[in-house]
């Protein structure tokens, strides 16, 4: 069992507690960073294919989590976001300024966006950004002479500090571009959790009513969450284009945006640990059950993902509201208590999505 | 000048009238209780004051200031703190993080700051910690401090949610039912913070109570509500021996049987 002796504030703000909870982020970080000498050009993308997932699932579980704002129209803000960085890098904007640029783009628009939306709670929140997420395919469609319509558009080359990116080419730059933009996207995160504003996230979340008595403006700190949310999730979106090599309408449909917070769900609502086990479970998914069919010599069984997800879904959601990441929490305090783990500590559990509360 | 203004304030719900023609003031430095049977309408003047409603006449002045002009999330920076009468905590952070958000009216950082940690973000997190701390040290609540709220008993989730008012350093400090549901230890306890709250902190209390004890011990003014009118005021003494007071709790063969107990003609 491990003891934290604290001795000043400082403590409890630093990003990692203590010696040891450091040293194991920075084993991870460099085996992450050793990871393309280890594995070929197939499995680097698998994992930066994980890594763009988790990204987009960081915004979501930034609204939905944290906030406790159910959203089913990520997938238009993960449009949002490609499309614009595409569109920008294709005007001349170079790929440095032109990723931020539509990360910030998708947020002032997922914010405006949100001043109505967020007016509606649970379901009606849930139908209005489905709703969102059906109608920017067609938009997709429509706005042809900037986005290609169903023709769709190739993602433009990417350059670097002179260098060229392709995932074909150097894989290992790909990868080690996303796994910066993850670092730096999960850093921000964290560091909203820790001060004022990711408190009022939270507030807002638990009782809007006594966050608006302590002085937490509940329109404002919700537009903010869906715009940072949106932001975030317009980075993933980007990526993923652009790692695709070419998109067009249906590469972003609801279905996306369902899986993304199936993902979430199935990680572990509000923890960051969370969107990214659930990344690794979406993205290694349908490349493990097409390795299960084909060793069976089976013939593709139709819609066999999407049945298997939802089975995972409904799985988690009875067996397991916290995700996979609360079973590890539960798992590891066990370990550090034992003997003395009960049963019944983790038992006053809720889920926070709050569907239920319906106004 | 009162610190607490409520002139002529009337509310009503369709055909109720939850608030009827109340005026009332609050002095610096003061325990005032809001005393009355259940319905009266002692919560709809908190409400009111932590403008959740929107009185149809009459004004609320705080220390001067217009009350109805501002919006709910304005109410606690002019140093107004509140706790409800159905516990309502972030269910899913700590007793740290509960009260943190406390001092939310206090944030000075950012978004930007606050993205990347820099700026003021360092040193405002140390004396929000540091004000929090003050707060812990005084309710008692260290053994708390890295809780959850979901997994503590009612007891303890009271004295949190005095705890996250007391964080935000209010001028007034309104009290919803303190004592509701506890243990007469607890509420013995209670009764020794509002002491301190006033004496150390100089914090003026606004509180509903039922518990008659408590309020005779603690306060320095008590107003008897019924049905959303004003029925007496003064100390508590003089209120609990008010006719009208005697008979909308017992009713109105009370008085007499009150009278001759005590021997007096009504």
């Amino acid at each position: 069992m491990r003891f934290h002796f604290k001795t000043s504030y400082d403590h409890d703000i630093r990003l990692f507690p203590d010696w040891w909870n450091f040293s194991a982020y920075g084993a991870l970080l460099l085996a992450m960073v050793s990871l393309p000498l280890l594995l070929d050009s197939f499995f680097l993308s698998e994992v930066t294919n994980v890594m763009i997932w988790a990204v987009a699932g960081l915004g979501l579980m930034l609204l939905t989590g944290q906030t406790g704002q159910i959203s089913l129209g990520h997938s238009a803000f993960m449009a949002l976001g490609c499309y614009t960085c595409a569109i920008l890098m294709n005007a001349g904007v170079p790929f440095l300024l032109a990723f931020p640029l539509a990360g910030i783009i998708t947020g002032v628009v997922g914010a405006l966006i949100a001043v109505p939306a967020l007016r509606l709670h649970g379901v009606y929140l849930a139908i209005a950004t489905l709703a969102l997420a059906i109608i920017t395919e067609d938009i997709i469609v429509i706005l042809r002479q900037w986005t290609g319509g169903v023709n769709g558009m190739l993602a433009p080359d990417i350059v670097l500090f002179g260098v060229e990116v392709n995932r074909y080419v150097n894989p290992e730059y790909w990868y080690y571009m996303v796994l910066a933009i993850v670092i730096i996207v999960t850093l921000i995160y964290r560091n909203l959790l820790r001060s004022p504003l990711g408190r009022a996230f939270a507030a807002v979340r638990d009782s809007e009513v006594s966050a608006q008595a302590m002085g937490i403006n509940v329109a404002r700190t919700k537009t903010i969450a869906f715009g940072l949310s949106c932001a975030i999730t317009g980075l993933g979106g980007a990526l993923m284009g652009l790692f695709a090599g070419a998109f067009n309408n249906e590469t972003f449909t609801f279905l996306i945006a369902i899986q993304l917070l199936m993902m979430i769900v199935v990680g572990g609502m509000g923890f960051i640990h969370g969107a990214f086990l659930g990344a690794i479970v979406i993205a290694f998914l349908p490349q493990g059950l097409s390795i299960v069919t084909d060793s069976f010599r089976w013939m593709s069984v139709p819609g066999l993902e999407f049945g298997v997800f939802g089975a995972i879904l409904i799985f988690f959601i009875v067996f397991e509201p916290m995700g996979l990441y609360g079973r590890w929490l539960k798992i590891r305090t066990w370990f550090e208590l034992f003997p003395f783990a009960r049963r019944d500590m983790f038992r006053r559990q809720k889920s926070y999505l709050k569907t239920e509360r319906v106004r | 000048m009162s610190l607490l203004e409520l002139k002529n304030v009337t509310l009503k719900f369709g055909g109720v009238t939850a608030v009827n023609d109340l005026t009332m003031s609050v002095e610096e430095g003061q325990v005032f209780a809001l005393v009355g049977p259940n319905g009266a309408g002692k919560s709809t003047v908190f409400n009111m004051i932590s403008r959740f409603y929107t009185p149809f006449a009459g004004s609320i002045t705080f220390d001067g200031e217009d009350l109805l002009k501002l919006k709910p999330h304005n109410v606690p920076r002019l140093g107004i703190a509140r706790t409800f009468q159905n516990i309502e905590l972030f269910e899913r952070a700590t007793v740290l993080q509960n009260l943190l958000v406390g001092r939310h009216r206090h944030r000075r950082t950012t978004l930007v700051e606050e993205m990347f940690f820099a700026g003021r973000s360092w040193r405002e997190e140390r004396a929000h910690r540091h004000a929090v701390e003050e707060v812990i040290e005084f309710l008692d609540l260290q053994a708390y401090r890295d809780k959850y709220i979901m997994g503590l008993p009612y007891g303890v989730r009271k004295v949190v949610e005095l705890a996250r008012a007391l964080a935000s350093k209010p001028r007034l400090l309104l009290l919803d039912e303190p004592a509701s549901g506890l243990s007469v230890e607890e509420t013995q306890d209670m009764r020794w913070w509002i002491e301190d709250i006033r004496r150390q902190m100089g914090i003026t209390v606004l509180m509903v109570e039922h518990d008659m004890g408590l309020v005779g011990k603690v306060s320095d003014r008590v107003l008897a509500l019924d049905g959303g009118k004003k029925l007496a005021e003064g100390t508590a003494n003089e209120v609990q021996k008010h006719p009208k007071v005697i008979e909308a709790y017992l009713g109105t063969g009370a008085i007499s049987k009150t009278a001759s107990a005590t021997g007096e003609r009504v």
